[in-house]
């Protein structure tokens, strides 16, 4: 029964990491019917920028976010004003296209700079530490931290959105961007800083993820699928729909592990069916009248 | 003075030429109604204006300075703002929000959200619902206060009637005089001939993408008007 609970609970804490790796993708879906293919090769990119960060000021993972995330700013920035703005039309092919093409140049540059070799960022002594809630019932310190974050940061970009001037254009040029520039709106510019700040969610996923576990430039489609069905489950356009997403992916992937350690993958992709079959738009959609 | 000069204006969507030559101008403080039948080309004059359709003219200009080839998003800062067709409000926001959208750029002015609750009161007590929860009514109150609130020089209004109900049409026709005793100049595109000649000091009948007529409401027959829309 414990080791059931532990199950469930640790599934409930590695959630939290895979809502990072969702909320990103799905704020630029969000706001621009834009599917990054890209999207966990910037996880991975921003996991190493880390790395270089770390090891040129040999300081901490958690305070070198405060290098990582505005680099990952500017790069979302100029990535969506220098190239991805220019795929935006009616058709969802083109941008589907470039996405893939810039996924697979990441993969090699990363590939050719650091090689294939596994890495990992170290937090010391926070990655092994736990807390006791029962006997026999621990929850790691780490993945505490990780879920923590991560809601945090759910809730931040929520209240961005409904409480701020800027978050209010973000939805309005996610409605009807026609209509956004008659209010003065620049559209293009929403888009640049919605992928800036889809980045800088990036940036914090890459950073955990590099703490969490070992990393390599191979690693990102599978990072990629893990968000996209974290989004799915929890219903396209919806934030905190990426939490709930995330949660269930997580806790599924480790019930089946549980049951057999080869079942991992399979269980989380088949709980993705699952949800599918019974709620097609998703556990909490937005509704939307376009 | 005149505030909008257009002289000989192109419009075209991708290759097709959708109005011929246009010149058209308002006054300071003028009401102007543009009719003419569906596919007239009403919409896309509008459009033009308001950057969101490219145009080519030998004159587009605006307070004498040229708007040609500016994008939509700057035009509107300088004090042109337009009600769509279709009202167009985001579903995603409030009817508060939306009206917030419309004060966007901050241009400096007298509207504000207390003014457009007073105007339209109706809108007060559902501030807090989304926009496409309300009346068709209420949802065109919501998009000319959204305009509004950008305190715009002069407001382009795009089917202002069209799906209302003949009582609505007549309150929101009843709140334009507040709306001119601002200083704010209309450009009416209307369906409703009728209505559109009780509030316009000068007309202009658009045909297959070309003025086939203009004039102030008195000095027009029955009978131009009709071979004007009608092209017969």
């Amino acid at each position: 029964m414990i080791e059931w609970a532990n199950t469930i609970i640790n599934g409930v804490l590695t959630g939290g990491l895979y809502a990072m790796f969702a909320a990103g993708l799905a704020i630029i879906f969000g706001v621009m019917r834009l599917v990054n293919i890209a999207h966990g090769d910037l996880i991975v990119l921003s996991a190493f920028v880390a790395m270089v960060v770390i090891e040129t000021l040999g300081m901490n993972p958690f305070f070198s976010l405060l290098f990582v995330l505005p680099i990952m700013f500017v790069i979302g920035y100029a990535l969506q004003r220098g190239i991805l703005n220019y795929t935006l039309s009616d058709d969802l092919l083109p941008p589907l296209l470039v996405t893939f093409g810039i996924s697979i140049i990441l993969q090699n540059l990363l590939l050719e700079i650091f090689s294939a070799d596994a890495q990992r960022l170290k937090a010391g002594e926070v990655e092994t530490m736990s807390i006791e809630l029962a006997k026999g019932l621990e929850i790691g310190v780490f993945p505490l931290i990780v879920f923590i974050v991560a809601v945090a940061m759910i809730w931040l970009v929520q209240m961005l959105f409904t409480g701020t001037k800027i978050g209010r254009a973000f939805r309005a040029t996610s409605d009807d961007a026609n209509t956004a520039q008659l209010m003065g709106i620049n559209h293009k510019q929403i888009f640049a800083l919605s992928m800036a700040l889809s980045l800088v969610l990036v940036g914090i996923a890459g950073v955990f993820l590099g703490v969490r576990s070992n990393f390599d430039p191979s690693l990102g489609p599978s990072r990629l699928l893990f968000a996209f069905e974290a989004v799915i489950i929890g219903g396209l356009g919806s934030i905190w729909g990426t939490l709930a997403g995330g949660v269930i992916l997580a806790v599924a992937q480790n019930i089946g592990a549980k049951i057999d350690p080869g079942w991992q993958i399979l269980a989380g992709h088949v709980a993705f069916l699952v949800v599918l079959v019974f709620r097609p738009n998703g556990l909490f959609p937005r509704t939307r009248d376009d | 003075m005149s505030l909008l000069d257009v002289k000989n204006l192109d419009a075209f969507y991708g290759d097709f030429q959708a109005l011929f030559g246009i010149d058209f101008n308002l006054n300071d403080g003028e009401t102007v109604a543009i009719i003419g039948a569906n596919g007239a080309g009403k919409s896309t004059f509008l459009r033009a204006l308001t950057g969101l359709v490219s145009s080519t003219s030998e004159n587009l200009a605006y307070q004498s300075n040229s708007i040609a080839g500016k994008a939509a998003a700057d035009i509107v800062g300088l004090g042109l703002a337009m009600v769509p067709e279709g009202r167009r409000l985001f579903p995603s926001l409030s009817v508060e929000e939306n009206l917030q959208m419309g004060a966007y750029l901050g241009r400096p002015g007298s509207w504000t959200l207390e003014r457009i609750y007073e105007l339209f009161p109706a809108l007060k007590q559902r501030k807090d619902v989304p926009g496409t929860a309300l009346s068709g009514g209420e949802q065109q109150m919501t998009a000319i206060g959204r305009a509004l609130m950008s305190n715009p020089n002069v407001l382009l209004f795009d089917e202002l009637s069209l799906g209302l109900a003949p009582m609505i049409i007549k309150g929101i026709y009843a709140s334009l005089p507040a709306i001119k005793q601002d200083g704010v100049s209309l450009i009416v595109v209307e369906q409703d001939i009728n209505q559109a000649l009780q509030v316009a000091d000068r007309v202009y009948c658009f045909q297959e993408g070309r003025v086939s007529l203009t004039g102030a409401p008195g000095e027009l027959t029955r009978e131009q008007i009709a071979g004007a829309y009608f092209g017969h």
